[in-house]
């Protein structure tokens, strides 16, 4: 008689086959010490950090880590309460302004992280008799929201602008419809040809969220996102993104421009039944995307270092992910998970830290090593990581 | 569209992703007995629904297990 964790057995028994190869545990890594936004002392040995999304360096910013210190002198260490309660303090309210100034939009709520913005807002927007349309690449986070709520889920294949049409065709008429899509795609780094979806999604009546959360602070004239950069902003009726990436701490929010937004802080349970963000988390997000307007030089390198980076590894003889770079994400693809992992150990003991991506969280089961790129990522260091990739490539034999 | 019609038309469009060749009646499972993935689902079940003209969301997928209960659901999304 087996019990509740029997359904685990497969990834239990994947685990441990891998793990049996003498490969260093690629979910287990500590980092002992963080040296600055693209380095740090991970199992021991100093390492380049190639593999988070601190795409804007914002962790470290000295006007970033004052404003925390400040916060935390004036407000304390946390809330202990829900945003409609006891939570709402002062930097919550200039942390939404912040937003609301940021992408020119004239509503912004603020969750306790990204994933809990898509799930509130997904899972109550969409309702019973509704429809989602979402690209079937989507994040967990936009799969949980659809899977909380009431609406019918109505996938279509990644970036394909006909699928996604034929579907919203299809859709009894008179029900709501609500189209979901990502700026950047995270797994592989790919854009979505937003121009042209949202067009269409507006063309038959639904409404559009995006989720920016890998384009805010380098992608678009502003970095307010893909749908900026593609011109076609003031139609997005929502865009969801996070604090944890080029904010550089943690937290989530929507921005809106519809004109009974406000209306969610009530019924959007998310929102309401978790307690608010600490006083100095809202602090630093505040200020860093205050600084992040202003920016326009680190995204410059920031795309240098993702063009550099993409060439030497293309050069190299890796199979990546696009044929263009097109965000701070590229993904180069592995021919297996043993392989990849072999890989993803070489690299570590090179001293650079990526993301090894596997199944089911990666498109058609493929196994990743996602680099992702910091604007704080030096040109010196961008070479240093394209040299140690190809040792380990060639240690490993993948190149 | 009678049932009988439906079930030769979905046998047609099953045949690329049953690349086994394994026999197909009412109680076959897709996951159990033809082996689909979630990619194999997707493609299968977009291909139902542009031949069809139909949606089949993800929440009448999931009640969806066997091919007779596939065929059912076409029949009644036809109506």
């Amino acid at each position: 008689m087996g019990d509740l964790f029997d359904k685990f057995q497969p990834i239990i028994d994947m685990r441990e086959g891998l793990l049996a190869s003498g490969v260093e545990d690629p979910f287990n890594l500590v980092m002992e010490r963080v040296i600055s936004p693209t380095v740090a002392v991970c199992n021991g040995r100093e390492t380049i950090l190639l593999g988070t999304y601190n795409y804007m360096g914002m962790t470290f910013d000295p006007d970033v880590i004052e404003a925390g210190k400040q916060a935390l002198d004036d407000f304390g260490a946390g809330t202990t309460g829900s945003r409609v309660l006891n939570g709402t303090y002062a930097g919550h309210k200039a942390v939404e302004q912040a937003l609301c100034d940021f992408y020119g939009m004239d509503h912004a709520m603020v969750f306790s992280t990204g994933y809990q913005a898509n799930l509130g807002i997904i899972s109550t927007v969409a309702g019973k008799g509704d429809y989602i349309v979402l690209d079937i690449d989507s994040h967990a986070s936009i799969w949980d929201g659809c899977k909380m709520g009431d609406a019918e889920v109505v996938p279509f294949k990644h970036n394909d602008i006909e699928a996604m049409e034929k579907r919203l065709k299809r859709i009894p008429e008179g029900a709501g419809k609500l189209v979901v899509l990502e700026g950047v795609y995270s797994m592989m780094g790919d854009i979505a040809p937003l121009k042209e979806m949202i067009a269409v999604a507006k063309a038959n009546g639904a409404m559009v969220l995006v989720d920016e959360a890998h384009s805010m602070g380098f992608i678009g004239p502003n970095g307010r996102g893909v749908a900026e950069d593609q011109g076609v902003l003031d139609d997005v009726d929502f865009v969801i993104g996070t604090f944890s990436k080029s904010v550089g701490t943690v937290g989530g929010f929507c921005v809106s421009n519809h004109p009974k937004f406000e209306i969610l802080r009530l019924v959007c349970r998310p929102y309401v039944f978790t307690a608010s963000l600490p006083p100095s988390v809202v602090a630093t997000a505040c200020t860093s995307i205050r600084k992040l307007m202003h920016a326009g030089n680190k995204r410059a390198h920031l795309w240098e270092n993702s063009r550099t980076l993409h060439k030497g590894l293309k050069d190299a003889g890796f199979t990546l992910g696009t044929a263009e770079p097109q965000s701070a994400i590229i993904a180069v693809i592995m021919p297996d998970l043993e392989r990849g992992a072999g890989m993803w150990e070489a690299l570590l003991h090179e001293g650079l830290y990526v993301n090894l991506a596997r199944p089911p969280a990666t498109p058609a089961n493929m196994t990743l090593l996602r680099c992702s790129l910091c604007a704080e990522h030096s040109a010196e260091q961008v070479q240093t990581i394209i040299g140690m990739f190809t040792r380990a490539g060639k240690a490993v034999g993948i190149i | 569209m009678d049932r009988a019609a439906t079930d030769e038309r979905i046998r047609g469009i099953i045949e690329p992703f049953n690349q086994k060749g394994i026999p197909v009646s009412d109680a076959t499972s897709f996951q159990a007995d033809l082996e689909f993935d979630s990619l194999t689902v997707m493609d299968f079940v977009a291909a139902i629904e542009d031949e069809f003209d139909i949606i089949i969301s993800m929440n009448q997928q999931a009640e969806i297990e066997t091919w007779g209960q596939l065929v059912d659901a076409v029949v009644k999304l036809k109506g």
